[in-house]
């Protein structure tokens, strides 16, 4: 049934979202990790979305994070000589974390996710209102 | 007699079908909207409610060999989604412009509604005239 399927496309997008919000958040809470468990600066992640169908039906498509990207932009060099992770010229290298682009990409997560949710609450009460044909 | 009761919501059954097939896909563009390369696309519910009507019945090709490729972009109730051209399409390849979506989408559940409306006071008829006075 066609309404089922509106739950689920709009779960899929809504999980994606807020699998892009997780990396947005990554992110900007390492926005100054010098180090990370890898060794060297923590790298910035996004998120590639991809379109999967759901199901048999074939206009049903929904959303899936396919990978998560290191984003390959150089790192941030502060001169910094009494860092301890300061290199012999006495440059730290930090994480190539963009504060702007990744407020952008949180507040574009957030209205995506919540457009879905309204999509979600309208599937819901059209499916309520057919129930209620029962009733009649 | 039973026949003609049924008969009687034929044609409100596929509006209603088709409605809920053209929210499914119109749910499936707002899901996408942040997908590379995903083009939007609509269903043309005049002509599919004209096809259906005219007995032409739903769109799907019978797959009588395993190796047959399943028709794309043909919905459960038997409507085809065409891809519908851009207002501005985006440098990603996406299609999907978010105003034009969510109206339509709430139209669409709107009319829906009203779909269900009908048919509910074609049932409350249908009852008043069984039950007599």
């Amino acid at each position: 049934m066609s309404i089922n399927s509106v739950f689920e496309i709009a779960s899929s997008a809504m999980t994606a979202q807020s699998k892009r919000l997780n990396v947005v958040a990554s992110n900007l809470a390492n926005v100054d990790s010098a180090a990370s468990s890898t060794g060297g600066a923590y790298k910035a992640k996004q998120v590639v979305f991809t379109a999967v169908p759901i199901g048999r039906d074939k206009t049903a498509i929904g959303v899936r994070v396919e990978r998560v990207i290191e984003d390959p932009s150089p790192p941030r060099l502060q001169f910094d000589p009494n860092h301890p992770l300061a290199d012999a010229r006495g440059f730290v290298t930090f994480p190539n974390v963009d504060p702007v682009e990744e407020m952008v990409n949180m507040i574009s997560a957030s209205r995506a996710y919540q457009t879905n949710a309204e999509v979600m609450n309208a599937a819901k009460t059209m499916a309520l209102r057919t129930l209620s044909l029962l009733q009649s | 007699m039973l026949n003609r009761i049924s008969n009687h919501f034929d044609y409100r059954l596929q509006v209603i079908n088709l409605r809920a097939a053209r929210q499914e896909v119109l749910a499936t563009n707002i899901a996408n909207a942040d997908t590379p390369n995903y083009k939007a696309r609509d269903i043309d519910f005049a002509a599919q409610l004209k096809r259906l009507q005219s007995g032409e019945g739903s769109f799907s090709m019978n797959q009588t060999h395993a190796g047959h490729l399943a028709p794309r972009g043909v919905s459960a109730a038997g409507a085809i989604a065409k891809y519908r051209d851009a207002v501005q399409p985006s440098i990603d390849g996406n299609t999907v412009d978010m105003n034009v979506e969510m109206a339509r989408f709430t139209n669409n559940a709107i009319r829906y509604q009203a779909d269900l409306g009908f048919m509910q006071s074609q049932i409350s008829g249908l009852k008043s005239a069984i039950s007599g006075q």
